[in-house]
């Protein structure tokens, strides 16, 4: 789709009403099917379009989620009457959209509010599925349930409009050629089919959460999407597990910390030193309140971990009164599931904040496969200056410098190099 | 499995079609919903309250409409059944007893070759 990228106007339009654009699109392919998927996109798009046209006088409708609504279903009608979708409805609603007694009626059932989200559901797992690969299932989820511009998940991801509009239409024919509908996923897949769900809302939240994009809204705006995306599966007793609450949770608590990791300059501030009154007590209620419900049940899943950890550390007076010992359990259990290195890396600070220094030291080193990595380096360094060993340390900083792209990342590790002196 | 033609008068069809409320929409649409979900629904469509009439070997045009708004054929469906009383049967969930309207269940008259 173009994209009049330079009107002011109508970008504020555009990610104002971002979010209906989601729901239509989800509400509409559901609709068509999921091969018709650029049909749905470009009624939506038209309606937005047209919405920028009248509104800009000033006249804008009293209820513009209706007006929008309504705009979109006539579009939808006319296309249906005129026989225009390229691809045959295959759904058993076909027979309902072929008679006037049933299809202004049907589509209007299609725009309620829960067979809205009936649809983003079904959509978050067609976009989810496995034939699929995570960047591009981010990338069409990004498109299609957020409804953000093909310019705005470019600009998200650093890149240029056109690599994102080829990775979208890559990935839609992919759609058609595996025949992937939007039908719920069977029993027996389901709950496989949830955990890849889950691990690209993950994927999404930790892409605004980690990212070192310049813009601070583009990197919010990822966060609030997963975590809204999660919400919409926790409220359906379909997808209402125990591990959806975890990720919730998780989200909640790093979420609360979004604004006290940078200073004001843009610096990176660490955990130890975040101003505690600055953590949004909103979202840490909230993530307590998910971990509640991630309680029910039986299912022990990483995030369950991974959220608990989050929770010691949230909800801890201070840096010195965090429950080291309980979390470094936590990460044994952790590691234990996922022989992740990153989460090794992270068992070693925590025994470093327990037994010292030395012993973090002596547990870093035996490390190899993180040895390329900033983070890795990063912390050997902060160790070594801990232990008072400047020599060492001011070579693992160094190390670390030549293997970081971000700015901030760059600012902290000089600063801490000055440190070794 | 025979096929039978639903012709519906009265109800709705005495109405303007602005003055159908929505709910009495929808549950046509989901009573033809649970028609095609159980393979039932062949088609059809409600009909506009006026039209023309073609009479005649002099075909003659004249204007409708031509009987009381009670008597006007107001749409139709075609549906599977198989048999007459089967197809009696299946037409008593039609909405169109709530407005107090009419159903006239015709079997569709298969030609010889």
């Amino acid at each position: 789709m173009s994209h009049p990228g330079n009107s002011e106007a109508y970008k504020t339009v555009d990610h104002l009403f971002r979010h209906e654009a989601g729901k239509m699109v989800s509400a509409l392919t559901h609709l068509f099917g999921f091969p018709n998927i650029e049909q749905a996109e470009d009624i939506v798009q038209d309606t937005i379009l047209k919405a920028l046209e009248i509104w800009k006088w000033g006249k804008i409708p009293e209820n513009p989620q209706a007006w929008l609504y309504k705009t979109a279903k006539n579009k939808a009608i006319d296309i249906i009457r005129r026989e225009k979708l390229k691809y045959k409805i295959e759904s058993e609603i076909a027979i309902l959209l072929k008679s006037e007694y049933s299809l202004a009626p049907k589509i209007n059932e299609m725009f309620t509010e829960g067979e809205i989200k009936d649809s983003q559901l079904r959509m978050m797992f067609a976009c989810c599925h496995p034939s699929i690969s995570s960047e591009a299932q981010i990338t069409l989820m990004l498109k299609t349930l957020c409804g953000l511009s093909v310019h705005e998940i470019a600009n998200a991801f650093l890149t240029n409009e056109e690599t994102i509009t080829k990775r979208l239409y890559r990935t839609k024919e992919k759609i058609r050629e595996e025949k992937i509908s939007l039908d719920y996923p069977g029993a027996d897949v389901m709950p496989a089919r949830l955990d890849a769900v889950l691990k690209t809302l993950y994927l999404l939240f930790n892409e605004g959460y980690s990212s070192s994009h310049p813009e601070k809204l583009i990197r919010e705006d990822l966060c609030e999407e997963a975590i809204r995306l999660a919400i919409l599966l926790s409220e359906n007793v379909k997808t209402n597990q125990s591990h959806v609450n975890a990720l919730l949770a998780l989200m909640c608590y790093h979420a609360s910390r979004f604004d006290t990791r940078l200073d004001d300059s843009g610096l990176i501030i660490l955990l130890k030193d975040q101003d505690r009154m600055q953590w949004n007590k909103f979202l840490i209620q909230k993530g307590n309140e998910y971990m509640t419900r991630a309680a029910e049940g039986e299912m022990v899943h990483e995030f369950h971990i991974e959220a608990a950890i989050s929770s010691l550390h949230a909800n801890a007076a201070s840096f010195e009164e965090t429950d080291w010992k309980l979390i470094l359990t936590l990460y044994d259990s952790l590691l234990n599931r996922t022989n992740n290195p990153v989460v090794a890396l992270n068992r070693c600070l925590v025994l470093g904040e327990l037994e010292g220094s030395e012993k973090a030291i002596e547990e870093l080193r035996k490390m190899k496969e993180l040895s390329e990595n900033c983070h890795y380096n990063t912390s050997l360094g902060e160790m070594y200056l801990k232990a008072g060993n400047q020599t060492e340390a001011k070579k693992y900083f160094g190390k670390a410098l030549t293997l970081t792209t971000s700015n901030a990342e760059t600012e902290l590790i000089t600063r801490k190099m000055s440190m070794c002196e | 499995m025979e096929k039978f033609l639903y012709l519906f008068r009265g109800g709705m069809a005495s109405e303007e079609a602005a003055n159908v409320p929505q709910e009495h929409m929808q549950k046509w649409m989901k009573w033809m919903e649970s028609l095609g979900q159980k393979g039932i629904l062949v088609g059809g469509e409600p009909l506009q309250p006026t039209g023309k009439q073609v009479n005649g070997s002099k075909k003659t045009v004249i204007d409708g409409p031509f009987v009381e708004a009670k008597e006007l054929v107001g749409g139709y469906l075609i549906v599977n059944a198989k048999d007459i009383n089967q197809a009696v049967e299946i037409s008593k969930d039609c909405p169109i007893f709530e407005l107090d309207g009419k159903l006239e269940v015709r079997p569709i008259q298969k030609m010889e070759v």
